[in-house]
């Protein structure tokens, strides 16, 4: 693994033009993605976590998004500098993407060997059988059972869970330095989401593609993810490897999500003192990007909040100057009486 | 809890006809539900889990005859609800409440708040005067964490999880006994899943609710269920009580389910169980047990008959464990 990452997000600032001002979106991202490795993206509805990746592959919904400012470097180029025909080129090829909806996002009225082959055809050399026998390798790597007889079927034959499939190997198609899977399995049932889950491993591990995970599902994270960023109303508000959040999460929210999610504890608990458990919960919701408050945009449900939280922007800052580990809190999570 | 049983099911079954072809014959059916049985104690949470299809809402529905089932019966506080004329039914139907998946579909958006809680509260001539009726849709609003000022906005003005708390208020605007729960935190974002979690256990709490908890999310399941049911494919195939049922599952797709759930500890990968393939198609399930196809520890005889869900002689054995495993 060399040291240069494949993928780096700096200062990225994408909004959409709205009748009552300029909504921010995403406001100040700054990443880096390493060769092989997984970034999970974590947050709510409304975090800025899609319009990233649309950002990454220049597909910001036309006229009222935009990039304002900000560079996304990929391989030493950066992508908001190149025209159009490149930047055809490289996406679906280069970078490529999953969505969240596999329903949606095939095209109902083309089989999927036509919608596979041409993503073959458009980026590759190939001759028409060619294309036709690396479209049957890849229904085969992706584990769709007979793809010979399946690659003439269209979409409303598959379940939802094949039809991931597929959009996983259309995305893969042309080997892919980089994959963003955007929810690939929340609209799938758990199952299904354990297939999916360990076909993106495996392929992962078999052809070194570097994942940016986009999810709201932080047991996700925990399996998939070597680097985690959680998202707040369009800011990062939590960096670090995997285990570090887990183990020692440092932003408020980080550590109100960690603990609204219910576990399962496998019988562990006794029934009889469940009823007085309850789940603890962060207060409120999240502002209005148009509304936001002064200071940190957490203060309203934050715990902690102090009066010095609601003056300035808050730094996203490092732990201790050899950490890896940001996060975008004056006390680093922890309370002034703790 | 009491060992009052408030509603019981009894092999209830729904099909769905397939017409095709010319004068629109029946040429199929679909088996949503069959042969489901059970009981709900009063003030007890018996939560439904299975995964897209296999038949957990058509059940819900069913129960409240929203849907017309079949065949079988349901017997709600001493009453058979499959032998009830309409008329008699509406008139029970305020015992028993529902909330939906989707707090955005299932608020009118041309109606105020206070047309919404006004509704059930009209039909069911709950209150005398105006004022008794606004100092009602106050005292809902209030248990269900909203504003008083609430009363005159529109569905539109509200978050997510503020929709559903207006639908939980009108659920129980006319004081129900029994609330189905289909899937009320699935379309919610996690820090809000927690909030109306926590609501509907105070309320329970306070308004001794009994409510039959439709789910996928495994997890949110064991945290509110005394009891979990397991279906696939439109039978029951597993029934314990929470505490059982996660701790040692006995059906095999009930143990795949549950390792199939992402851990949250980065550190421990549990060893998973993944299933092959999809769920059958309801139209034509496979010979024998259903769940043949997929399952790891299947033998000859379950591609022959249906294992009966038979008792699991557990040490509790007043809950009661029930699987329908030949191997289990």
């Amino acid at each position: 693994m060399s040291n240069l990452p494949v993928l780096s997000v700096k200062n990225l600032k994408t909004g959409f033009q709205t009748e009552s001002g300029m909504l921010l979106a995403v406001d100040d991202l700054s990443f880096d993605l390493f060769k092989g490795k997984t970034l999970g993206i974590v947050g709510e509805s409304g975090c800025g976590k899609s319009v990233t990746s649309l950002s990454i592959m220049r597909l910001v919904p036309q006229p009222n998004g935009k990039i304002l400012s900000g560079s996304i470097e990929f391989n030493g180029k950066n992508l908001l500098d190149l025209p159009l025909n490149q930047m055809r080129k490289i996406r679906g090829n280069q970078i490529s993407m999953i969505f969240q909806e596999p329903m949606t996002s095939l095209n109902p009225v083309f089989s999927i060997g036509n919608q596979i082959k041409e993503v073959i055809q458009l980026h590759q050399n190939l001759s028409k059988a060619e294309a036709q026998n690396k479209a049957i390798e890849l229904l085969k790597l992706v584990g769709i059972p007979a793809p010979e007889k399946r690659i003439n079927d269209f979409p409303y034959q598959l379940s939802g869970g094949m039809r991931q499939r597929i959009m996983i190997a259309m995305a893969i198609a042309c080997d892919p330095d980089v994959l963003i899977a955007d929810e690939p399995t929340t609209a799938l049932d758990v199952t299904i989401q354990a297939q999916i889950l360990d076909l993106l491993r495996n392929l992962q591990s078999t052809l070194g593609m570097s994942l940016v995970l986009i999810t709201h599902d932080l047991g996700v994270v925990a399996e998939m993810a070597d680097d985690v960023m959680v998202m707040y109303a369009g800011q990062a508000v939590e960096y670090s490897s995997v285990k570090e959040l887990f183990s020692n999460p440092s932003h408020p929210y980080t550590q109100g999500l960690l603990r609204s999610v219910p576990r399962i504890s496998y019988g562990a608990i006794q029934s009889a003192d469940k009823s007085k458990k309850r789940l603890e919960t962060i207060p409120g919701i999240v502002p209005h990007l148009l509304n936001l408050p002064k200071g940190c945009r957490f203060q309203d449900r934050c715990q902690i909040a102090q009066d010095v939280c609601k003056k300035d922007d808050i730094p996203f800052e490092k732990l201790s100057v050899n950490s890896t580990h940001q996060t975008r809190c004056l006390f680093k999570g922890k309370g002034n009486n703790s | 809890m009491s060992e009052e049983i408030l509603l019981s099911v009894k092999n209830l079954e729904k099909k769905f006809p397939i017409k095709g072809g010319l004068f629109s014959r029946e040429v199929g059916a679909v088996q949503a539900v069959s042969s489901v049985s059970f009981d709900i104690k009063k003030g007890e949470t018996l939560g439904l889990v299975g995964e897209s299809g296999c038949g957990k809402s058509t059940l819900g529905r069913s129960i409240l005859r929203l849907i017309e089932p079949t065949a079988g019966e349901i017997i709600f506080k001493g009453h058979s609800l499959t032998q009830m004329r309409k008329q008699d039914l509406r008139k029970l139907r305020r015992h028993m409440q529902i909330i939906f998946q989707d707090p955005y579909a299932s608020l009118n958006p041309r109606m105020t708040v206070e047309e919404i809680l006004s509704e059930p509260l009209d039909v069911h001539k709950v209150c005398n005067s105006k004022d008794e009726k606004l100092k009602k849709i106050y005292n809902l609003l209030d248990l269900c964490g909203l504003r008083k000022e609430s009363v005159s906005k529109f569905p539109h003005e509200f978050s997510g999880g503020q929709r559903q708390r207006i639908c939980i208020a009108r659920a129980l605007a006319v004081s129900p006994d029994f609330i189905v729960c289909d899937e009320p935190v699935s379309a919610l974002d996690v820090s809000i899943q927690a909030q109306i979690v926590n609501l509907l256990q105070d309320l329970q709490k306070e308004l001794r609710l009994t409510y039959l908890f439709i789910a996928h999310d495994l997890k949110v399941v064991e945290h509110i269920s005394d009891r979990v049911a397991v279906m696939y494919l439109g039978k029951i195939v597993e029934m314990a009580s929470a505490q059982e049922l996660y701790h040692s599952p006995k059906h095999p797709y009930t143990q795949a389910l549950l390792s199939a759930v992402p851990n949250l500890d980065p550190e421990h990968k549990a060893t998973r169980i993944v299933l092959k393939g999809d769920p059958p198609s309801p139209l034509s399930p496979p010979k024998g047990c259903h769940f043949n196809p997929r399952c790891p520890i299947a033998k000859a005889n379950c591609l022959e008959s249906y294992p009966v869900l038979r008792n699991m002689g557990s040490h509790d054995s007043k809950v009661g464990h029930q699987a329908s495993c030949h191997y289990a």
